[in-house]
């Protein structure tokens, strides 16, 4: 327990930070609430994406920086598909896409790198991030495009008893926020209960251990790759119904990085909670911090929330280097 | 059976280390500078001056400098675009407020500035390795971004948040003509060149080198890592912030805070990649393939005869980028540099074939 | 193991009282013992009996739970590995961490860097100081190179040597920082027996031409009864045999450890 009090002091800071404005009175506790769900509901869309980074990194090791190209790649797909045909062919079109990709991605990036350090494959998917943005916008044009999922966009007022003047909840938001809690269980699932998800788990542990009892290491880096394809798709879809397919999506995603380090590189739960941290963090920032550091410095505007998340993530890792849920590395020399 | 080193004995151990110990390597360095210095700036067209030779010096002395924390100390940056900003944001406050410093000094001024700004992001990497801190200086970038463009004394008050500067004067001579701009640059690169190979041959490069191969092996070594790093993070500043407020003030003459963006970090990250990590000669490959490889793929429609739009060229750019990085890593993970060894040692032996 | 160059002093070097423990893996357990000034000290055990571990410790890459290792009169169980460069203890390793991506030159001559002084602008500009130390360190190493019979390699990228050699790279590097106290861990493991014998030989060279304090873990028995003045012997994390290596042979502990016997 020694060990935790700094982890503990900075959750107790934070929770001051968060508490604040409605303790100095300064906001409507509608509109607080309001801000804190609006947070919670980026924070889901967050964990989605780094959901399929932490998938990647735990089973191949390699950190997937294409993460957030393969979410506008799979979300562009979509909704050009869903052009010329209904949305659930142009889903499942898109799902046999991403995992096309993942064959594509393992046969010529990773086999060929198998035994080079993480750096070498960080890289590599540098490469592929570039190049997937290229040809995604290639093949699928580089305007603006929507995805509707038949939800309605307008948001329902609730809670008009509790709170002066109700709350706003976005239909969409909560959706994403069922399918993300959805989508974890069926992960759950996979991974505990089938032995292929036995199997990717044994090869996240080992990969000379996993091969030598007889577990194939290229199946296994497809078969990954191809669900982070898909929760990437999921993800893709989310945003690209909220926000529209463009190509701020894959920066957005770029947010999920320091989701992932904060939450640890090897937990799917670190990225959930992590998600969820950040999310909350940056909007409390951007709305309540903001405008005080704008008053006290004569600013130019706000945008904290472009940065908010990376010194979140930072401050965690300086108390604790493995993120909150992730494993302790030992060097043995 | 020109490039050997028969008969080139050294008797003392300064001789075996000199930056040049080969003979054919110094009449070579020599001519090369007198051909960059004497015969290029009455041969050369403008256009090449400006869209290709200027950029790419600037670029070099940025590669370089990331060349030296990432390839020579193994700490992983990327977002080392905001120390250009720095630097590029320091010079044109110093010599928008103190106007009577002269240029050279401004550039180390801003540089120190720049090394400052470079120490403090470069702490986290006390703490986290590898991905984690990439990840860290990531932020680093988007904070920078954020910082230039909402802090309007950097800008001074400017309504457009960007900034105009005046073409640079020194010693009375103002360095306005595209000869006079790559003159002073190539100048400015020879000796921070030289600077650098001396830092890498010195015994903090090796201690960086040692941090790179095997960091827990260095401290047994008694290397201190905390000032391996941090020294790695400040150099490499230097260099950038340097290199930023040349960008600034000679090859763009104005700029918006979005000059210095994540495209940009990626694009020095691609260069010492391409180039070849932790090698000097690499950062120049690096700079001279990103800079023309945009051109060369402008002309491919023409070349072709297929009409493609500005956009499409610019997609295929990436993708050729991206493809070339995956290739880069798998065929010759140390670059172009390692190449060019190669030949430099296939160049030994000939015509023998061994 | 007649003639010495330097007879044998008093205690450089004590361990007191050393547990060490990975989450819930014991890996020492109240471990003591002394090395004294020019003496060989051989620590020996079976596999997994702490041994590297226990180097570990006194070269501060492992902080013990309990106990203190004592060093040229400091006490010290919380040094950081660099703090105890800097005191006087230099080792090598059993897996040989050479940085791969430097010549064999350049190895060792990092092992000269904790004596190497001159600011980050002298050395920017190589003149002076930095210059001379340059020199100077390179002058030391060549002697060290020498003494090892590696001149034809110096040049060579140390990943490109044979295992042999690379060997040696990592004890020269050592030497390289003027140590009292040379920790050697399994110096000679994985080689032939002309190799075993280059190395003995270098290692008692070692010892009599710079009077360094060897501590070597070895599973060779040969080689440790020939060349060790004293012996520790570790098995599961303690201590169960401290003498001459005549006593330990014939210690019924000893035996019974390594036959499997359990106790």
């Amino acid at each position: 327990m020694k060990k935790n009090w700094p982890v503990l002091l900075l959750c107790a800071l934070l929770l001051v930070g968060l508490v604040l404005p409605l303790a100095a009175g300064t906001t409507a506790p509608g509109f607080y609430v309001e801000v804190l769900l609006g947070g919670l509901m980026t924070g889901v869309l967050y964990s989605l994406v780094a959901m399929g980074f932490a998938l990647i990194f735990k089973a191949s090791g390699v950190f997937n920086f294409a993460q957030g190209a393969m979410v506008l790649f799979a979300a562009l797909s979509v909704a050009r598909l869903a052009e010329r045909m209904p949305l659930w062919a142009a889903i499942l079109i898109g799902i046999l896409i991403m995992i096309a990709l993942a064959y594509v991605i393992e046969w010529v990036v990773l086999r060929p790198l198998v035994n080079q350090e993480g750096i070498a494959l960080f890289m590599a998917t540098l490469g592929v991030t570039f190049f997937l943005d290229g040809f995604g916008q290639t093949v699928w044009g580089s305007d603006i495009y929507k995805i509707d999922l038949g939800i309605a966009k307008e948001p329902v007022m609730v809670l008009q008893g509790m709170f002066q003047g109700g709350i706003l909840i976005n239909k969409e938001d909560v959706a994403a926020a069922l399918v993300a809690m959805a989508l974890v269980a069926v992960l759950a699932v996979f991974f505990q209960k089938t032995a292929t998800g036995r199997a990717l788990r044994a090869v996240a542990d080992d990969h000379q251990a996993a091969q030598s009892i007889g577990i194939p290491l290229n199946h296994m880096w497809v078969i990954v790759w191809s669900v982070a394809g898909i929760v990437a798709l999921v993800a893709g879809v989310i945003w690209g119904s909220r926000l529209g397919v463009q190509f701020s999506v894959s920066l957005v995603a770029l947010k999920a990085l320091p989701v992932v380090i904060l939450g640890g590189l090897t937990s799917v739960t670190g990225a959930i909670v992590g998600g969820l941290i950040i999310g909350v963090g940056e909007k409390m920032a951007e709305v309540f911090l903001g405008p005080v550091l704008v008053n006290t410095f004569d600013l130019a505007g706000g945008g904290i929330e472009n940065w908010f998340a990376y010194v979140l993530a930072l401050l965690f890792l300086l108390v604790r280097p493995q993120g909150l849920f992730g494993e302790k590395h030992i060097d043995r020399v | 059976m020109f490039y050997r080193e028969n008969g080139q004995f050294k008797s003392s151990y300064a001789a075996d280390q000199q930056l040049l110990p080969i003979l054919q390597d110094r009449v070579f360095m020599f001519a090369l500078v007198a051909f960059a210095f004497i015969v290029v700036p009455l041969v050369v067209t403008d256009y090449v001056f400006l869209s290709l030779l200027i950029p790419f010096l600037i670029l070099a002395l940025a590669a370089i400098g990331l060349n030296l924390v990432v390839g020579y100390c193994g700490q992983i940056s990327i977002g080392h675009a905001a120390f250009m900003a720095v630097g590029a944001y320091a010079a044109y406050n110093l010599v928008l407020r103190v106007p009577q410093l002269n240029f050279l000094v401004v550039l180390v001024l801003a540089g120190l500035v720049a090394a400052a700004v470079g120490l403090v992001f470069g702490i986290p990497s006390l703490r986290i390795k590898g991905l984690y801190l990439a990840v860290a200086t990531l932020g680093a970038q988007f904070f920078m971004d954020w910082l230039f463009a909402r802090v309007k004394w950097f800008t001074n008050y400017a309504h457009s948040g960007s900034v105009q500067t005046a073409p640079v004067e020194l010693f009375g001579w103002s360095i306005n003509s595209p000869q006079e701009k790559y003159v002073f640059l190539l100048a400015v690169l020879i000796v921070f060149t030289v600077i650098a190979r001396n830092l890498v041959r010195g015994h903090i490069g090796r201690a960086w080198m040692a941090m790179r191969d095997m960091d827990v092996a260095a401290e047994v070594i008694g290397i201190r890592p905390v000032y391996a790093k941090l020294s790695a993070f400040a150099v490499s500043s230097f260099y950038v912030g340097v290199a930023g407020a040349l960008w600034g003030f000679v090859h763009l003459g104005s700029w918006e805070p979005a000059a210095f963006n994540l495209t940009l970090s990626l694009n020095l990250l691609f260069m010492i990649i391409i180039g070849g990590m932790g090698s000097i000669l690499g950062s120049f490959f690096g700079a001279a393939f990103i800079v023309v490889l945009p051109i060369l793929l402008n002309q491919l429609p023409q070349f072709l005869g297929i009409p493609m739009s500005t956009a499409m060229v610019s997609h295929l750019e990436f993708m050729i980028f991206g493809a070339l990085i995956v290739f880069f890593l798998i065929v010759e993970p140390h670059g172009l540099a390692r190449l060019w060894a190669i030949g430099k040692e296939k160049l030994r032996l000939w015509p023998f074939p061994h | 193991m007649s003639q010495r160059g330097n007879p044998i002093g008093d205690v450089i070097l004590s361990v007191e009282g050393v547990s060490l423990a990975f989450g819930g893996v014991r890996a020492l357990t109240d471990v003591s013992f002394d090395v004294r000034e020019h003496e060989v000290r051989a620590i020996i055990g079976p596999n997994g009996a702490g041994k590297s571990s226990m180097l570990n410790v006194i070269n501060g890459v492992y902080h013990p739970q309990q106990g203190t290792i004592r060093f040229l009169g400091r006490t010290y169980h919380d040094m950081d590995p660099h703090e105890t460069a800097l005191a006087g203890i230099a080792r090598t390793f059993q897996n040989l961490a050479l940085f791969k991506g430097m010549s064999v030159l350049e190895n060792i001559l990092t092992g000269r860097n904790l004596r190497m002084r001159a600011n980050l602008l002298l050395q920017a500009l190589r003149v002076g100081p930095a210059l001379r130390e340059e020199i100077e360190h390179r002058e030391k190493v060549e002697h060290i190179i020498d003494f090892l019979e590696i001149q034809p390699w110096r040049k060579t990228p140390v990943g490109r040597l044979p295992y042999g050699l690379q060997k040696r790279v990592d004890l020269a590097r050592a030497l390289a920082m003027e140590p009292r106290v040379l920790l050697l861990d399994e110096p000679m493991a994985g080689m032939n027996l002309e190799e075993k014998q280059d190395m003995c030989r270098f290692i008692l060279d070692v010892n009599d031409h710079f009077g360094t304090t060897i501590v070597l873990i070895e599973h060779d028995m040969g080689v440790v009864m020939d060349i060790s003045d004293r012996v520790v012997v570790l098995d599961y994390g303690k201590k169960i045999g401290d003498g001459t290596p005549d006593e330990v042979r014939a210690s019924q502990a000893v035996i019974d450890a390594y036959l499997g016997v359990s106790h």
